[in-house]
């Protein structure tokens, strides 16, 4: 007596062998003895994770219902693989040349690594299989029910859904342990391939075991079978049995179709294909498998018809007519086979789907929040994808379960697969014409696939809900709106058609028209045109066991790219230089390593030494392109914009100091002309005397003056001609000296009193020459000083002997105040004449500015000059004061901190 | 016959010299020091020969050249133009307004003499 506890004792010692023949063979394959993984026949029987709990099941009742026409959904893929040469051989070749992990990752290369068409196929893939999945929930759960009734004596009708949420927790468990123990950069896993292979085995075994108890146990040979089916030909209601031609072809293009495209069929053909020879064996093989696992489905489902009660569910079939027999073992190597069927197709979609969702939409994501950190980081990377691909797993596990709760079981399970197909054939367009026409374009591929993915939702996934679901009863009768040209099981009045048909047909006609109008009004952007060459021309480019060859084709394909990157007139005469080199005409040489090396070179220069490396060679092929490169080239790029903003940097810095340049420049020529015409003024000055002292001296030499006083005069004027030169040359000096800033100053304590005491004495004989009467208030003069007076009196002395000899009052007069005003020290030179002309007051503190014509008053214009240095000097300042009686001149001290020396004096002492 | 010539001179000094060595030459010598009343002195003066300074208050010898040379009755006037700034420029620029001779500051004394006399057709 099979007990429940027995069955999932069963159930959970066969999951334990799995288990254990993954971790065998993951183990073998670590340490490289993956000799009989790459064994045809376990690729062979790894593609059997076609034959699902659907196949295992649902095709028995297929045929109960509808005859031979379950054939097609072996048909398809029988014609695939006989085809391999002209299709799969091309794909299983992309797939590996371009390291490709998912379909959805196959399709985003080929259209120039488009994100928007993975995650577009990523979602198709995860709602088409949802269903799926949910499937093979039910089945395996109704397949315990069916254990359930027969022995309710025996024990008590376990809680379905408590089962099914057990079956699909350790479904995820043994994905996670063996789909996501590491990250292989092929995205191949030894392990459980290797156990779907073993599965295969089992549920063959396990059909066919059934079949021939069917036949030669109870159904009485073939013969028995033939008068069987005559009866449940002529039971079945009218037409089932008979084949409708426009059904056969859909379905088995459908099927044909679905082998290509579905997430886990895709999986185990082009990711897990180790060796593309396997292909060759597949091709008889795996036909013959599916040969074998269609033998014994028509002999037990019209045997299941005939011999069961009435009502009986065909497709449980396999399972009931053993129990109807009491056949325990049998019973329970059904059991087993239909488990199998079902968790080998959950574990390798799950996979499959879990890749996809955390390439194409976790990580991305990841990334996007990642911008700008440093590339170190990356290195938790592995562990993000890792943790992505976890719980990418349990989420698809977790949908398909609350699918599989929501809809309740209702639909037969041959109606949810193929509408999974339908889904999933929407990428066959894109693909296809991904690997054979160069055109294809990514928002063609973008276009197509909405409008597919749109038009099957429309015709066929919401109108299997039923009634009762999305789409109203009305609605599918009469269209929405009364339109019935929309009606989404007789679209444009296309009726009588089956619904799985008809949209099929409509959504892949008009799938195909939009990608291809797209394609050819779009225009492909570089990487596009380069990946497409690479997936067109895949067949053409270096054989898998040949390595690195290249030819013309390539070298073109070099020259466009190199033409994107340096220019078109740059690249074609770059590479025409190399054509010459190797001594050949045009612009396309040889690719010899040399010749790539070269190219490498030169591209680096300009787009980084990974970017370089990666387009190379992607065009190449012998190379393909990883995360890790990719990486690379994105951290390059992060390099190369920082390098430019710098360079923006660093231009912007030149250009300010260009123009900061151009303006000293300008100054310097502005102070070489001011030197110029400084140069010219002291010629003129230090030639003047001179003038007369040759003059004179000529004179004396041819015997001079008769007249002793002229002769004395003569002689008088050499003497004073040479004074003035001395001192116009010791006036040069003072004041070269103190524009250099090289003068040392003495800053002593002295009252204002006693300095303006000294230059007056200094200056005495000028002033009682020109008589001159000077004005002071003593008294106020009793400030005390700590700066350079020796300097300050030479101010004061220029002042006053200018006011002696400028003055042109009859009655000379010169007043000296000095005040304190805000800190400051003034001391006033004011006389009575008629003053400096306002046109010229600006000008007297200039070089050589001397205003009078009264050159004989022996100053060379540079005394003011003199002292507006050394007032600068002292911190101080000397300017002429407008609007006064006469010429007046104001200088200006600072006290207490008018030392340059920064000493401050109380301010008790200040007034002495 | 007693040669007139006319000294146009800021520099009382220079001035002094050059009329006491043209007076002991047998010229008749006479100065103005001014600029700006110059072209009115050579008309005053009518002299047989100029000799002008650059540097003047008030006006240039440049400009009071061009002004002589402009006027009809003094366009033929010999003019000796001395001049402390003794660039080729000034020279050229002298040239150029029609000077006689161009001397540069310190000047021969002997030399002068020679060019007014050549100047004067002597």
């Amino acid at each position: 007596m099979l007990t429940f506890n027995t069955l999932v004792g069963v159930c959970f010692l066969y999951v334990i062998m799995l288990f254990l023949v993954a971790f065998v063979a993951d183990k073998r394959a670590r340490r490289s003895k993956v000799r009989f993984l790459s064994s045809p026949m376990i690729y062979t029987l790894s593609l059997s994770v076609y034959c699902t709990a659907w196949t295992f099941y649902g095709a028995v009742g297929y045929a109960a219902r509808s005859g031979l026409e379950f054939v097609t959904i072996y048909l398809g893929p029988t014609l695939v693989m006989i085809g391999w040469w002209w299709f799969l051989r091309k794909l299983v070749r992309v797939g590996r040349s371009q390291r490709v992990t998912s379909i959805a990752d196959l399709v985003s290369s080929r259209y120039g690594k488009s994100n928007l068409l993975g995650v577009l196929v990523t979602l198709i893939a995860v709602i088409g299989t949802t269903p799926y999945i949910a499937l093979q929930l039910q089945s395996v759960t109704l397949s315990f029910a069916v254990f359930a009734r027969d022995r309710s004596a025996g024990w008590v009708i376990p809680d379905l859904e408590q089962t099914a949420i057990w079956v699909a927790g350790g479904l995820a468990l043994f994905t996670i342990l063996f789909g996501t123990r590491n990250l292989d950069v092929n995205e191949r896993h030894h392990g459980v391939v290797t156990a779907i292979a073993v599965e295969a085995v089992v549920k063959l075994v396990a059909l066919m075991a059934v079949g021939i108890f069917v036949v030669w146990g109870i159904g009485g040979g073939a013969q028995g079978i033939s008068a069987a089916m005559n009866e449940a030909i002529q039971a079945a209601p009218e037409g089932a049995w008979s084949l409708q031609g426009g059904r056969w072809v859909g379905l088995t293009f459908l099927s044909a179709a679905a082998f290509l495209t579905l997430p886990r069929m895709f999986q185990v053909l082009v990711v897990e294909n180790v060796d593309e020879r396997q292909l060759a064996t597949a091709s008889w093989a795996f036909p013959l498998y599916l040969f074998l696992m269609s033998l014994f489905v028509i002999p037990i489902a019209v045997v299941g018809l005939a011999i069961l009660p009435k009502g009986e569910n065909p497709d449980l079939f396999v399972l009931t007519l053993p129990l109807y027999f009491e056949r325990d073992g049998l019973a329970m190597l059904a059991f087993l086979g239909g488990f199998s069927s079902a968790t080998s197709m959950v574990i390798v979609a799950s996979i499959a789907l879990a890749t996809m969702v955390s390439n194409h939409i976790i990580m991305p994501l990841w990334l996007s929040t990642r911008l700008g950190v440093d590339a170190s980081e990356y290195r938790d990377a592995r562990q993000i994808l890792l943790s992505a691909r976890r719980l990418s797993i349990v989420g698809i596990l977790a949908l398909g379960y609350f699918y599989y709760r929501i809809s309740g079981g209702g639909a037969a399970l041959a109606a949810i697969g193929l509408i999974s197909f339908a889904g999933v054939a929407q990428v066959l367009p894109a693909m296809a014409g991904g690997l054979f026409w160069r055109g294809a374009s990514r928002s063609g591929a973008v276009a197509g696939l909405i409008t597919g993915f749109v038009i099957w939702a429309y015709t066929l996934f919401l109108p299997s809900f039923g009634e009762a679901g999305v789409m109203s009863a009305s609605m599918l009768a009469d269209g929405p709106w009364g339109i019935a040209a929309l009606r989404p099981q007789a679209l444009f009045g296309v009726d009588g058609l089956d619904p799985v048909v008809h949209a099929l047909f409509w959504s892949l006609i008009l799938n195909c028209s939009v990608f291809v109008s797209v394609s050819l009004l779009s225009f492909p952007s570089p990487l596009e045109r380069l990946q497409a060459a690479q997936f067109v021309n895949v067949l053409d480019q270096s054989g898998p066991a040949r390595g690195r060859s290249f030819n013309a084709a390539t070298s073109e394909d070099l020259l466009v790219m190199a033409q994107e990157i340096m220019g078109s007139d740059q690249a074609q005469a770059w590479f025409q230089a190399q054509a010459e080199q190797q001594g050949k005409q045009g612009y396309l040489p040889d690719t010899t390593p040399d010749f790539i090396g070269r190219l490498e070179r030169e591209l680096s220069g300009l787009v980084g030494t990974a970017t370089a490396h990666a387009m190379i060679g992607q065009i190449l092929g012998g190379t393909t392109v990883s995360v890790d490169d990719l990486l690379a080239v994105a951290d390059e790029t992060q390099q190369m914009l920082e390098q430019t903003s710098q360079l923006e940097a660093k231009q912007l810095e030149l250009t300010t100091t260009a123009r900061q340049l151009s303006e000293v420049n300008e100054k310097l020529t502005q102070l070489s002309i001011q030197k110029d015409a400084f140069l010219s003024q002291i010629s003129h000055e230090l030639r003047t005397p001179m003038t007369s002292i040759r003059a004179f001296s000529e004179i004396l030499r041819d015997g001079g003056a008769n007249d002793p006083e002229a002769a004395a005069r003569h002689a008088s004027i050499i003497h004073d001609e040479s004074v003035r030169l001395t001192r116009l040359l010791d006036d040069l000096l003072d004041l070269s000296v103190l524009e250099n800033g090289q003068v040392q100053l003495y800053p002593r304590r002295e009252v204002m009193r006693d300095v303006l005491d000294r230059a007056i004495a200094a200056t005495s004989s000028v002033i009682d020459q020109e008589k001159m009467h000077i004005h002071r208030n003593r008294s106020d003069e009793g400030v005390a000083l700590y700066t350079d007076t020796d300097r300050l009196a030479q101010v004061f002395i220029n002042l006053i002997s200018n006011a002696a000899k400028y003055c042109d009052a009859k009655d000379k007069r010169l007043a000296i105040r000095v005040r304190q005003r805000g800190g400051r020290l003034q001391v006033d030179f004011v006389d009575n004449g008629s003053g400096v002309p306002l046109e010229s007051q600006s000008m007297i503190f200039e070089k050589f500015s001397r205003l009078s014509d009264q050159a004989a008053a022996g100053g060379a214009g540079l005394g003011l000059a003199i002292c507006r240095e050394i007032m600068d000097k002292l911190d101080g300042s000397i300017t002429y004061l407008p609007g006064q009686s006469g010429a007046a001149f104001r200088v200006t001290l600072p006290i207490g901190t008018q030392s340059p020396f920064g000493r401050t004096w109380p301010s008790d002492i200040n007034h002495l | 016959m007693t040669k007139q010539v006319l000294v146009i001179e800021d520099e009382p000094n220079i001035a002094e010299a050059i009329s006491f060595i043209l007076s002991r030459d047998g010229w008749s010598v006479s100065t103005h020091a001014s600029g700006t009343t110059a072209v009115q002195a050579v008309r005053d003066a009518k002299p047989d020969v100029l000799i002008l300074d650059v540097m003047l208050p008030g006006k240039s010898g440049y400009d009071i050249l061009q002004d002589l040379r402009s006027a009809d009755d003094t366009r033929a006037l010999p003019v000796l133009m001395l001049t402390a700034r003794g660039q080729k420029t000034d020279r050229d620029l002298a040239e150029r307004l029609g000077v006689n001779r161009f001397m540069t500051k310190p000047f021969s004394n002997s030399e002068m003499l020679t060019n007014l006399r050549e100047l004067v057709g002597g």
